[in-house]
Formats: C-alpha cells, sequence, structure tokens
C-alpha cells in the first residue's frame, strides 16, 4: 500500500442542523417577490435557494431553487423559473451576490414581459419567505490522512457533506469547500482539491456527491 | 413506549448521536411543557411519545397541564373554530370566562422552567407569569385565516413569549417575536405506522369482509364535509368506469358530533350499496388504519381544508403513491409528480388514480420516493431535533451559531 502524506492538521468533521424561521412576509405576485428578495435577509435568500438540496435528497437533478419552482408553478412563468434555476451558483461566492443575480434576473424578465406583472397566486398559494438559522456542531470524527479521510466520508451523515460542501463556501463565504481547502493547505495537494472542487456540486444528489467525491479520492490513493 | 436506539434501524445511528449531542448542550435547563390535557388530542399524543425521549436524550423535560371547567373549555372550543376562520359568535363573556379561568391558572400553576413551553390557546394567558426565564408559544391550529377579533385578543400575549412555533408557513404573520416552522410528525413505531405482517394487514380485511381481488383506493379520515367523502365517491365512480376498482372510506365514530352523522347517512346514500364502496366506522383503532392503508393499492386525501393532514404522512411513509389535494401542509409533503400526485377537483383527483392504477411502475416511484421525504423530513426523530434547536435558539439569536 502506497505511503500516504500526513497531514499538517487533521480535518475535524462538523454539521449542520437547521431551524426555519419564519419571517410573515409573503408575495402573492412577481413584483412584490423582486422587492422582498431585496429586502429579506441573506439567511432567507440562502434558504430558498439551498432548501430543496436537504429537504429532498432523493430528487435529482431538481432545482435546487424556490423561487424557481414557485414562479413556474404558481404563476405559470415557466420561461422565468428556467432562468432562475438555471442560475449558476457555483459562479457566486456570497449571498450578496446571488440575490443580485436572482433580483436581476426577475427585473430583467418583467422588462421583457410586462404582462408577467399582472399574474396574481392564489390565496394559500403565495410565496412565504423564511429564513435558514444554522447550528454548527463538531462530530467526533477526524482525519489525518486521504484513506481516513475517505472512512469518514464514507459514514458521516449527509448534512456533514452538505456543510463542508455548501454552507462553508457560499454562507461562511470561504471561496471553495472546506475538502479542497484541507487538501490543497494540509496535504499539499492541488490538483486533488481542484478536482473536488472544479464540479458543480448543485446538480447531484448528497448521496450522489458522496459517491463522486469518494471515489475522487480513492482514485488518488490509488495511484 | 419506543426507546430511542429503537429508531436507529431506521433512521440511522447518526441521527440519533446527533440528537444526544444536541441534549449534552441543553444539559442543567428544566423544560416545561404545558397544555390544557393530559389524553386525548394530537397534542397529548404527541407530547406523551415525546416528553420520554426528550428525558432519555438528557434532557430534563416536564409536563404540566392546566385546569379549566366545562365553561372555559366550550370557549376555547369556540376560539379554536374561529382561528380555523370558521364563523362563531364569541360575546364578551366569553373572553371573560376565559380570562377568570386563566387568571386561576395564573395564581396556581408553578412556571419552574428554565424554559416554559406553552401549547395552543389555552395556557396562553400563563405568560403573565413570566420572569426572567424564556417562553416559548406552541400554535398547532391553522391561523391563516382568523377571526380577527380572537387573534387580537390572543395578540396580547403572543407578543410578550420569546418565540412562537407553527406548522406551516401560510400560518405565520408579521410578529414582533422571533416565530419558526416546526411542522408535526409522525411516530414511525406507533400502532398506526409500526410494520405488519400480511397476517395482520389480512385480518383486518377480513373483518371488515374486504377482498383483495380488484386494486383498493381508500381515505382514512372522518366523516367531516370539510374532508369531501362525497367527492372521494364522485373521484371512484369515474375512475370505475374504466378501471376495476374498489374504495374504502374509513373513519372514526362520530357519535358527539351530529353534522358527523349527517355527512356519513350522505356518504352511504351517495354508495347506494355499491358493492365496491365499503364505508367503515372505525372503533379507535390504530392497528386497522394501519392495515387498511397497508392494503391499499392508492391513497386518497382529498380535503377542501386541512391544517397539516398527518394522514398524509402516514401513507407516504408505508410507500403507498398519494393523490391529495394541495391545500394546508400537503404541498409540504407531496411535490407534485415527485413523491405524490396533487389535485384541486373531482376531475384532475381521478385522472391521477387513473393513472396510477394503470402505471404501477410510476405509482411504486412515488410511494418510494414519498416515504424517503417522509422519513427526510417528518418523522418523530426530526421534531425532536427542532424541539432541541428551538430551545437553544433562545440563547443565541443569531442566524449561524456555532455550538
Amino acid at each position: 500500500m502506497p505511503e500516504l502524506t500526513k497531514a499538517k492538521e487533521p480535518f475535524r468533521f462538523c454539521t449542520r442542523l437547521h431551524l426555519s424561521e419564519l419571517t410573515g412576509l409573503r408575495a402573492s405576485t412577481l413584483g412584490q417577490l423582486l422587492k422582498l428578495i431585496r429586502e429579506v435577509p441573506g439567511s432567507s435568500i440562502y434558504h430558498h435557494t439551498h432548501r430543496f438540496l436537504q429537504q429532498h435528497q432523493y430528487l435529482s437533478p431538481e432545482p435546487p431553487n424556490d423561487f424557481a419552482y414557485w414562479v413556474a408553478s404558481i404563476l405559470g412563468e415557466d420561461e422565468l423559473g428556467e432562468r432562475l434555476a438555471s442560475i449558476d451558483t457555483m459562479q457566486y461566492s456570497t449571498i450578496r451576490d446571488l440575490r443580485e443575480k436572482i433580483a436581476f434576473t426577475i427585473e430583467r424578465y418583467l422588462k421583457d414581459v410586462p404582462l408577467a406583472k399582472l399574474k396574481f397566486a392564489r390565496p394559500g398559494e403565495e410565496f412565504h419567505f423564511i429564513k435558514s438559522v444554522s447550528f454548527i456542531l463538531p462530530t467526533k470524527y477526524t482525519a489525518g490522512d486521504l484513506r481516513e479521510f475517505a472512512e469518514v466520508l464514507k459514514m458521516i451523515t449527509l448534512d456533514s457533506i452538505y456543510f463542508h460542501i455548501f454552507e462553508a463556501r457560499l454562507r461562511l463565504e470561504k471561496q471553495t469547500n472546506d475538502f479542497s481547502l484541507w487538501i490543497e493547505s494540509s496535504l499539499g495537494d492541488k490538483r486533488l482539491a481542484d478536482s473536488i472542487s472544479g464540479f458543480d456540486p448543485y446538480t447531484s444528489t448528497l448521496e450522489d456527491l458522496r459517491k463522486k467525491i469518494v471515489r475522487i479520492i480513492e482514485g488518488r490513493i490509488s495511484k | 413506549m419506543a426507546k430511542i436506539e429503537e429508531y436507529v434501524p431506521l433512521v440511522g445511528q447518526s441521527v440519533i448521536d446527533d440528537l444526544r449531542t444536541l441534549g449534552e448542550h441543553l444539559k442543567g435547563r428544566v423544560i416545561q411543557h404545558i397544555n390544557s390535557t393530559p389524553v386525548g388530542g394530537g397534542v397529548a399524543e404527541i407530547l406523551n411519545r415525546m416528553v420520554p425521549l426528550l428525558v432519555e436524550l438528557g434532557v430534563d423535560t416536564k409536563w404540566d397541564v392546566i385546569k379549566g371547567g366545562e365553561q372555559f373549555f366550550e370557549v376555547t372550543k369556540k376560539f379554536h373554530n374561529s382561528l380555523h376562520g370558521r364563523p362563531e359568535a364569541i360575546t364578551e363573556n366569553d373572553f371573560e370566562i376565559f380570562m377568570h379561568t386563566s387568571e386561576e391558572n395564573i395564581r396556581s400553576v408553578n412556571t419552574y422552567g428554565d424554559i416554559v413551553f406553552v401549547h395552543d390557546p389555552q395556557p396562553i394567558a400563563l405568560v403573565r407569569r413570566k420572569a426572567d426565564n424564556k417562553w416559548l408559544w406552541r400554535c398547532h391550529v391553522d391561523v391563516s385565516n382568523p377571526n380577527e377579533r380572537v387573534w387580537n385578543f390572543l395578540m396580547d400575549f403572543i407578543v410578550k413569549y420569546d418565540s412562537a412555533v407553527f406548522s406551516a408557513p401560510s400560518f405565520s404573520r408579521k410578529l414582533p417575536i422571533r416565530q419558526f416552522l416546526i411542522s408535526p410528525s409522525i411516530d414511525p413505531l406507533s400502532a398506526k405506522n409500526r410494520e405488519l405482517s400480511e397476517e395482520e394487514v389480512n385480518s383486518v380485511l377480513k373483518k371488515y369482509k374486504i377482498e383483495r381481488d380488484k386494486p383498493i383506493i381508500t381515505q382514512i379520515s372522518r366523516f367531516d364535509r370539510l374532508k369531501d367523502p362525497l367527492g372521494v365517491i364522485e373521484v371512484f365512480l369515474q375512475v370505475k368506469k374504466y378501471t376495476g376498482c374498489q374504495l374504502i372510506l374509513a373513519g372514526g365514530t362520530a357519535e358527539d358530533d351530529p353534522e358527523g352523522l349527517q355527512v356519513l347517512e350522505e356518504v352511504k346514500e351517495k354508495a347506494k350499496d355499491d358493492p365496491d364502496i365499503h364505508i367503515l366506522l372505525l372503533p379507535h383503532s390504530d392497528i386497522e388504519v394501519n392495515a387498511l392503508q397497508r392494503a391499499s393499492d392508492v391513497i386518497i386525501q382529498k380535503s377542501i381544508r386541512e391544517g397539516f393532514g398527518l394522514t398524509v404522512a402516514e401513507a407516504l411513509w408505508k410507500g403507498k403513491p398519494v393523490v391529495a389535494s394541495n391545500v394546508g401542509g400537503i404541498p409540504l409533503q407531496i411535490k407534485h409528480k415527485y413523491s405524490g400526485l396533487l389535485c384541486h377537483s373531482v376531475e384532475g383527483a381521478s385522472f391521477a388514480v387513473k393513472q396510477l392504477l394503470s402505471s404501477p411502475e410510476y405509482a411504486r416511484k412515488l410511494g418510494e420516493n414519498g416515504r424517503e421525504h417522509i422519513k427526510n423530513n417528518y418523522l418523530i426523530t426530526r421534531h425532536l431535533r427542532d424541539y432541541m434547536l428551538l430551545f437553544l435558539s433562545l440563547y443565541h439569536p443569531e442566524d449561524v451559531v456555532q455550538l
């Protein structure tokens, strides 16, 4: 078995549990939706662009975006739904930037299709803004090299994988995911780090994501 | 009563480990639940299961009950109905009766908890005893369209709490306190949801003289217009034109509900002795409900209004394809075409049922997705986790909390 590089610092796996906080704010039209998207806290934009990933782990591919789902299925604006669903979240490293892109997409559409302003959601089908409150807890698992890392990755909860891949990059504004960060800084393996940060995790289920990362790491170990 | 370790095979060890970790963060805090009844009703049912599990997880949890006479509970029943949007004549005297009993409870109930967790409107006024401890108000009622007079009366108390909890986003309003979304849950180890053997299922079918020679379509609900049992029969009749099938309409006894008996008569009249329609007045038997759901090929929940609609979660947990109205908490449980089919009309529902009966693979897939969705989001273990996070949120106002 080839000798593996020992990490300068072990990787400590954390997990993230969340609570949904209601804002009491709701939108019935695209105009109201746009106004509130500009005003609500960043944790609400984060909630509506990431909720699907954790709540619907078995659906794939599915737009991880409540705004897209609502404008298409409730207001019947399929084209705007498609534009919102296809926003490439990986291109944005902060919630502020992502919020700006979503707002711009709706604003632009309203200019292109002014009649869309007249669409109303029926009572009971309004868009309700919710905030995501995250609780980050360290787990008992650590890894000192790639082999240990792959073994923990196989059994850790999906909440933990979600935290290190999605929340760390966008919500904690680390620019990249925690796994790539550790592999590059503590193991010095930039190529492997890049191969993990190089794919779009938003198009996989969390379980597929786990398998994909394990496969990449095991491929690297066997070389 | 099931122990927390018994949930491991269903949800995985790591989920239970997370619960234990959260329990450690709550060490030293006393959580005191207060509601209006120790037995009967959904709140008592869930507390009966949750309190022992929280204790097992290391959270010092107590449960106290307020006192109230007949008059008081008549008034709170009126409040309940009017919060649901039903027209009720509420008089000044009703508010006086409510306050009179509330003041007695304020004097006599010891609110010793570090966190006092008050359920529903009956004990709401206890918050007047608030000292430097934390107070939570849990609203189990659909308040999306409440009687404003009753709501405004309650608001005087609600604003004194630290946080409020609702079951669906549509129940929330702008409030000056924090409010959280926590959905109800089902217990996968309870008599209503645990696995049953084929023999157990068959013995219930035998009791009600139901053969398994044709696909079974079932709606489980009390005989109430809001559950639209007549609409379900229309759906069935439209489906039956093209596909051989049978319908089970099963619900609890309705002796104490004159309107329920009337609805039951209308249902029988509409069924016109059709041998393929089984109208079952069930005794209170969770095992029988469980067996009927498991024996079904398609489950319907064609409600006109619904609080959360836990019968949908129960059916999905059993891997059944569900056709349900897009109302209340149902769309939280069913994403159309992924984990079931949502409908708005008799025609829509019968089209959906026909689709499911003629495409068993599709039906199976929807049922599988539905079960997975319930497993991830609507089991009692998630409910326990949310409650513990809620308790922690009282000491952490930030959006990202490092524990």
